[in-house]
């Protein structure tokens, strides 16, 4: 059994006029795979985050992770956004700590153990490169070193499910590649299962097993690529040729659903 | 460099000073030097030697009214929270209470006074209403603000770890509302004194606005201007209490230009 499987599902914001975000997508992502879902802007990739997470319900189709139907918020996921959202009042330890306030059974025990957690987040500070930060505030860190912290927020409780919204999409180039490179080696230590949702051609083949190519609002899965280039990938990985032609078959591929939405909007225009 | 800075930041602490000082220093010129009568304007010296005589009944009345005016704020406080709590995180108790707020807030407190003599009777009781009526709405629309800032993003990485609604309230809800929580106390503590005033001016026999009409059937205006500064005086350093808390507890929202910026990515 997949560990995260959309089937034929729909989702609709708002009432039977709303807009129709998703149209039958249906994919599937095993236990411990690093799926990355692309597409044309406006294509209902954010709105996938918010079904698999339950915290959006679909409207028709049925979503399921770890092999029950996803029906409100699950519990125990690990998120992380464009914008990196840390909280100004807190420094960055206790802002990497905050969901072991709210996630059981680290909420009961952070009281009695509270040196232990310390110590757990330092250390994992430390593996992104941000150790001797833990009292710095939010604001005190540069745009890649906040999304650092973001990134460890979203994995301190260990979460089985690590979703990732266009998560370097504010960064420069550089900054950006360094973070590929720094996720990758997270998700080799610890094999959660990862989703994530760009724009970003190059990283989502530098960094996924599988792709899957979303098409023009409203968004189905039109093609799903693996990745099969070993790991850990580097920075040369992306000028090897086959890397450069997975990245170009899937731009292609991406220009066709982009030009039939275009189309299907201008016919809608016409029409109208 | 650094000795300038520093004379810098010790101008910038004295300036209320030199401000207060130059404009009593002004009026008392302007009073002597036109020679106005006291019982139009009184000079200065005049407003000070007319509260040195009277200080025990000025210091009386103004216990009265620092009390009337605090337990208004307090009452303010709780009431102000709670509401703005309320309209702050439900999008029903928003609709269904705002325009019933801004109904009572536009209401002159003043034309209010009266019934509350019929309920309360006169004296301590309708001050301290007035005092509350005046200050718990913009602390509850404040508390509202801070809530509805909080960021759809955070809010979703907390409802995916299970956080109740709860939890996010006092996760995030309540510290991001702090900052506005804190500026509307400060407005909110002068609006109170205002309260009082209105209310002893009114309905009491007590308390620095029973006071000051009564210096006013006298034509006592030198004792009616120690009162006014009385009052001010008051106003200003139970501002001044909260600005200071204010700093303490919520600086990460008021940093300095002078933080020093880490660079690097």
């Amino acid at each position: 059994m997949a560990f995260v499987e959309l089937d034929n599902v729909s989702l609709r914001y708002g009432e039977q006029d709303g807009t129709l975000a998703l149209d039958g997508a249906s994919l599937r992502i095993e236990r411990g795979e690093f799926a990355a879902v692309v597409g044309p802007s406006g294509c209902g990739k954010s709105s996938l985050m918010k079904l698999v997470t339950g915290l959006h319900p679909p409207s028709e189709g049925a979503v399921r992770v770890a092999d029950s139907e996803v029906t409100g918020p699950l519990k125990c996921v690990g998120m992380a956004f464009q914008n990196p959202s840390l909280l100004p009042w807190r420094d960055t330890l206790a802002n990497t700590m905050l969901p072991l306030e709210i996630v059981e059974p680290h909420r009961t025990q952070l009281r009695g153990k509270r040196e232990e957690y310390k110590a757990k987040a330092s250390k994992l500070l430390a593996t992104v490169g941000l150790a001797g930060f833990e009292s710095k505030q939010p604001w005190m860190l540069s745009g890649g070193m906040q999304q650092r912290a973001s990134l460890c927020r979203a994995l301190i409780h260990s979460p089985d499910l690590l979703m990732l919204d266009e998560p370097f999409g504010a960064l420069d180039a550089f900054t950006r590649e360094e973070l590929w490179g720094v996720l990758q080696d997270l998700w080799i230590e610890r094999k959660f299962t990862c989703v994530l949702v760009t724009h970003d051609l190059r990283e989502a083949a530098y960094l996924a097993d599988v792709i899957f190519v979303m098409s023009a609002r409203p968004g189905r899965v039109v093609a799903a690529h693996r990745v099969d280039m070993p790991r850990p990938r580097r920075l040369d990985t992306t000028y090897q040729q086959k890397f450069v032609d997975l990245v170009h078959t899937i731009r292609d591929e991406i220009a066709q659903v982009r030009a039939e939405g275009q189309r299907a909007t201008m016919k809608i225009a016409k029409v109208a | 460099m650094k000795l300038r800075r520093e004379s810098r930041a010790n101008l910038e602490r004295a300036m209320p000073w030199f401000v207060i000082i130059g404009l009593i220093g002004v009026w008392q010129v302007v009073v002597t030097g036109f020679g106005i009568k006291p019982f139009i304007l009184p000079a200065p010296s005049a407003v000070y030697e007319a509260f040195m005589e009277h200080r025990g009944p000025i210091m009386h009345n103004a216990l009265f009214t620092l009390t009337n005016t605090l337990i208004g704020f307090g009452i303010g406080i709780v009431v102000g929270l709670a509401l703005g709590m309320m309209i702050g995180s439900s999008r029903l108790a928003y609709k269904g209470l705002y325009p019933l707020l801004i109904g009572i807030n536009s209401v002159p407190k003043a034309a209010v006074v009266p019934i509350l003599v019929v309920w309360l009777g006169i004296g301590q009781p309708p001050a301290i209403a007035t005092a509350f009526l005046l200050c718990f709405f913009p602390i509850a629309v404040n508390v509202a603000t801070g809530l509805s800032t909080v960021e759809p993003e955070l809010q979703d990485v907390l409802r995916s770890l299970g956080a109740s609604k709860l939890d996010i309230l006092r996760k995030v809800g309540l510290p991001r509302s702090l900052p506005y929580f804190f500026a509307s106390l400060k407005v909110a503590i002068t609006l109170a004194f205002v309260g009082a005033v209105i209310s002893e001016t009114l309905a009491s026999d007590d308390g620095i606005g029973y006071m000051m009409l009564q210096a006013s059937s006298q034509f006592r205006v030198p004792l009616m201007f120690a009162g006014l500064f009385v009052i001010a005086a008051m106003g200003i350093a139970t501002y001044i209490v909260f600005a200071l808390l204010e700093g303490r507890m919520t600086g990460w929202a008021t940093r300095g230009q002078q933080a020093p910026m880490t660079g690097g990515g």
